[in-house]
């Protein structure tokens, strides 16, 4: 769902997107069998759930002091967090790529658990994990990474799965007639041409990330509070007393960390990652680091690369002989094969088949199929304000973005602020929002938009930067030299030219916004709850009561609005990107 | 079945050795090998009973037009594409996975940019378990014979194409292969390094301290395959036969201006065009059939620009008729290059090819001397006449009552005889011309074909 795709040539696994598939009877599969699996994990959660205790529920120390633990505490889980997608990444979108069977399966899953929206999500996982460690707070530790963990992989395993599967042919023959192992195969050539897509997804999605950290170091579910410390759940003590001045702290010690990680840890990867371009000759713009420099200058690269070198020598030995050699399979038995296909769709099918009848019978309970009209009708009222948002923010920010981006010296400046921007949770600042809303008298059906674009907007922009960055001079110096100006120079030639990363950007945003729904159309300030009318709302009020019945019903229509929203609009438009407009 | 051939200077140069018998074992064979790949439109045949050896001591050369299926045919003898029946051997063993005996140098480089120099050449040493000191001294003996001295920590980003290839030799070679297989190794550097790099080559060839015993490379470029080759087998397209096999007897190193060399050049040039063998039989399969329908699957557009063509059109008007050899000498290119252009022409009716010389028609001089919009009506003429793909598009659309019709539908048509690749090219080339000669458009927002006179 929430897709951080930024940089439209890297990162967006083209192929996927572009060719508007059919909806084939695998996809009907694959979504259901996805559904079916959170149905386990609710499963599992209810019936532990008499186990429940309100233990280890530590309350939150609101004193300043006690922030930059508690922010360290929040690093951590995202850390753990990014390593977990990283490993997740290279194992699904291997097993993706390289078996014929699995990929067929894996990745239309894909697309559906990237539409399914995390926080409506997160309170089942709550459940599951709390009854899965209980007694001490590693359940709630471990739901929270992994809600972060949900917002971050899907993009980085599209990223990597899109770059196994483009291996260039030459590189593909050559591990071939060279015979190198898996092993080595996966680390020389399968991970370094992966590695640029990697690395900015990483990043694009660690941005995200934040939003969903905060949403879920704090949370109520079945009538119960549990809080992690970190800072998250520091702003949501702050908020629920009311107490502006520690969210203003709370919102210094974030773009601390949002910068700090920047600056750290992400630009000099980017910096890094330069190395596994595949471009046989050196570009022209190439992102520096001083961070990096610093590192390079230091004795530490070359004292690891040793180190490295000694304890790869016996380990590619090991692995080699575990995974085996690159081979080509010269003879295969075709009737072995089809028999194979016959066996493993069957066993899926069955399986998928048992699980959604299962699933249904759990949802509809004695409601019949009347449990999805409402959250249906509801969806249709988020709709409506997903679709304003993306209107506004495109009328406003396209322009913005275009000028800002034109201009080599502003974008240097803009790009990375915006980034920052867009990585910061945007749910941080709910509570002077709903402030205002509160003073004002201004009803969350309205305001729930703004909320929902605090987060959402930035894509866009960034986007429109990205975009009108990569409009050549030359055709700009033609047109300049036509006299082509005003409104003429906009329609034919900057709008055209914006326009396929700005799709990019408006996947991204209108992913983000479904997702924001859920914190955006109910919020608390100071005692006081504002409700908008929506399917986010429906979701948060279930999963409070712990209704998981309805949450999951909730889930489900909003995974349907989601899909069918990329598939209808989203992904037409970006085929014509392509074809069209794609410079 | 050996044809001595007698050439005009008097001596015997050119013998075919289809199914002679050879003294030593092959170290490869392949066996009735055949290769289809499946396609949208049906099955494409890409190769076909092909059967050949390769000996100890030989360098063979496969040399055919693009889409003639000898880059397949390499990647079948490398064991690194499955033939779909058939086999190939080597050293009497059937491969049943990557061909232990050879090693591949790639068109396009195949370096990992993310390695240095050094790191490149020893990774193949390295999956052969052999690391450490032993790798390093191997790899660093190979890329100091190969003349890469100073760059081993340089990445190939860094270095200029030969260079680059270079590197692919050096990695081809440090694993000590039997057979070294190069697909088409010099057709992406420029004319002067290319050639630069095949003396090297055949400087290798002729050390004793390396283990090759034979090389095999693949090429579009009829000179290289002569300059270099001690057996050239020549393929042709749809699908791809082996139509001749040529035994080539000139000393090395070989001078491009001498009368054996010149002859041989355009009886290649002859034989991939599909008219007559090099010793001037003629042969069934090859000529077209008048009576047959000559249609867009059995004759094909040269994959020339109008720009090209037009281009050599002119330039031919200058010079009085001569031969493809003195065109390339005039512009400072190889046969090759222009290849397709001088094919556009005579398919046209603008040009003749007769033993190597090449002379405009009378309609070719017309065209070229033309004034722009003459030039185009000519060319709209012929290319409706002649050129079977246009001339199908152009009564296709006819015959509808809106004069167009979606790209899909001869796209579809093509790959009944194209692969996917060659049916690009071949619609792209149509365009190209149709809308040259004012007979069609494209309307690529629609993805449709339509007349130029309702566009």
């Amino acid at each position: 769902m929430d897709r951080r795709i930024v940089e439209s040539r890297i990162t967006l696994p083209g192929k996927l997107l572009g060719k508007a598939r059919r909806v084939s009877l695998s996809d009907v599969v694959v979504a259901l069998a996805v559904m079916v699996m959170l149905y386990g994990i609710v499963r599992v959660g209810r019936g532990t759930a008499v186990s429940f205790a309100p233990e280890t529920n530590r309350s939150i120390d609101t004193a300043v002091r006690n922030l930059p633990y508690y922010a360290a505490r929040s690093l951590l889980r995202m850390f753990i967090a990014l390593a977990a997608s990283l490993v997740f990444s290279f194992v699904y979108a291997y097993a993706a790529a390289r078996s014929r069977r699995a990929g067929k399966v894996l990745i239309p899953a894909l697309d559906i658990l990237q539409s399914v929206p995390i926080l409506g999500f997160l309170s089942i996982t709550v459940t599951g994990f709390i009854a899965l460690f209980p007694g001490s707070l590693l359940g709630l530790e471990m739901a929270s990474i992994f809600a972060i963990f949900t917002s971050q992989a899907w993009n980085m395993t599209f990223s990597f799965y899109h770059s196994l599967v483009t291996v260039p042919a030459e590189l593909d023959e050559l591990s071939k007639m060279l015979r190198l192992t898996r092993w080595q195969r996966f680390w020389r050539i399968d991970v370094p041409n992966g590695a640029i897509g990697l690395i900015w997804n990483g990043m694009m999605s660690m941005g995200g990330g934040w939003f969903f950290l905060v949403a879920s170091e704090a949370i109520t579910v079945s009538n119960k509070q549990y809080s992690l410390p970190g800072i998250g759940s520091f702003a949501g003590a702050a908020i629920a007393d009311g107490d502006l001045v520690k969210v203003g702290w709370a919102i210094l010690a974030m773009v601390v960390l949002v910068v700090g990680v920047n600056v750290l840890f992400w630009r000099p990867l980017v910096a890094w990652s330069e190395l596994f371009r595949n471009e046989q000759s050196e570009s022209a713009s190439v992102t520096r680091s001083f961070v990096l420099d610093l590192l390079r200058r230091s004795h530490w690269p070359r004292a690891l690369a040793a180190l490295r070198c000694r304890m790869a020598v016996p380990l590619d030995a090991a692995m080699g002989r575990v995974f085996g050699t690159d081979d080509v399979v010269l003879e295969t038995d075709e009737a072995d094969r089809r028999l194979g296909d016959v066996v493993f769709w069957f066993v899926i099918g069955g399986l998928t088949a048992y699980g959604t009848w299962k699933l249904y019978s759990f949802v509809a309970h004695d409601e019949g199929p009347a449990v999805f009209w409402r959250p249906f009708w509801l969806g249709a009222v988020t709709f409506v304000r997903v679709i304003v948002l993306i209107v506004f923010a495109t009328l406003i920010w396209v322009p913005i973005g275009a000028k800002i981006g034109l201009n080599p010296k502003a974008a240097r400046i803009a790009q990375p602020l915006v980034q920052v921007l867009a990585s910061f949770p945007a749910n941080f600042l709910f509570p002077f929002a709903t402030f205002i809303f509160i003073r004002t008298g201004l009803s969350l059906d309205i305001g729930g938009i703004v909320l929902m674009s605090l987060g959402a907007q930035w894509y866009i922009l960034f986007n429109a930067i990205a975009g009108a960055m990569e409009i050549p001079s030359d055709l700009r110096e033609a047109m300049e030299d036509l006299d082509v100006r005003g409104w003429q120079l906009w329609r034919r030639l900057i709008i055209p030219g914006v326009f396929p990363s700005y799709v990019t950007g408006g996947i991204t945003a209108s992913g983000g916004a479904w997702n924001a729904s859920i914190v955006a159309e109910t919020v608390t300030y100071g005692g006081v709850t504002l409700t908008a009318t929506g399917l986010g709302a429906y979701i948060a009020a279930a999963s409070e009561t712990g209704d998981m019945r309805h949450v999951l019903a909730g889930v489900v229509v909003m995974s349907f609005y989601v899909v069918s929203i990329n598939r209808f609009i989203w992904q037409p438009l970006f085929k014509v990107a392509q074809e069209r407009y794609s410079l | 079945m050996a044809t001595p051939v007698q050439g005009r200077t008097g001596e015997v140069f050119v013998v075919r050795t289809q199914n002679e018998p050879q003294d030593s074992a092959p170290l490869i064979r392949t066996v009735a090998l055949r290769k289809t790949f499946d396609l949208p439109g049906g099955e494409k045949v890409v190769l076909d009973g092909i059967d050949l050896e390769v000996h100890e001591g030989e360098v063979l050369a496969l040399l055919g037009k693009s889409g003639s299926g000898k880059s397949t045919l390499l990647r079948c003898i490398a064991g690194l594409l499955a033939p779909t029946t058939g086999h190939v051997e080597y050293r009497g063993e059937r491969l049943t996975e990557a061909n232990p005996g050879t090693s591949m140098v790639f068109q396009t480089f195949a370096l990992l940019p993310w390695e240095t120099v050094q790191q490149n050449v020893e990774i193949g040493l390295e999956a052969r378990g052999i690391t450490g000191a032993e790798a390093s001294q191997r790899a660093l003996r190979v890329i100091d014979m190969i003349g890469l001295d100073g760059f081993e920590t340089a990445y190939p980003k860094e270095l200029s194409g030969g260079m680059r290839q270079r590197v692919g030799f050096a990695r081809a070679l440090v694993t000590d292969p039997e057979v070294l297989l190069m697909d088409e190794p010099f057709s992406a550097l420029d004319v002067l390094t290319a050639e630069n790099l095949r003396g090297e080559l055949l400087e290798i060839w002729s050390r004793d301290d390396i283990p090759i015993k034979s090389i095999v490379i693949v090429t579009h470029n009829i000179e290289e395959a002569v300059l270099l080759a001690d057996r050239v087998i020549v393929l042709g397209s749809n699908p791809g036969r082996i139509r001749e096999e040529i035994r080539i007897n000139l000393d090395r190193p070989r001078d491009r201006r001498s009368r054996q060399f010149e002859f041989l050049v355009e009886g290649l040039y002859r034989t991939m065009t599909g008219r007559v063998s090099v010793d001037g039989e003629t042969q069934e399969d090859l000529v077209p059939d008048e009576t047959q329908q000559r249609t867009p699957g059995s004759h094909p557009l040269p994959v020339a620009t109008v720009d090209g063509l037009s281009g050599l059109a002119e330039i031919l008007e200058r010079f009085a008729p001569c031969t493809l050899s003195d065109v390339a000498d005039e512009l400072g290119l190889q046969v090759g290059d222009f290849l397709p252009s001088a094919e556009a022409l005579e398919m046209l009716g603008f040009a003749t090819v007769d033993r190597g010389n090449i002379s405009l028609t009378d309609s070719g001089r017309m065209f070229a001397g033309a004034d722009i919009q003459m030039s185009k009506e000519i060319f709209a003429e012929e290319a409706r006449q002649r050129a079977p793909l246009v001339g199908v598009i152009v009564n296709a659309l006819q015959s509808t009552g809106k004069g167009s019709l979606p790209s899909g539908f001869f796209r579809d048509i093509l790959r009944r005889s194209f692969g996917e690749a060659d049916t690009e090219m071949q619609l792209d080339t149509a365009i190209n011309w149709g809308r040259y000669g004012e007979l069609f458009e494209f309307d690529a927002s629609q993805e449709n074909l339509r007349l130029e006179s309702l566009a």
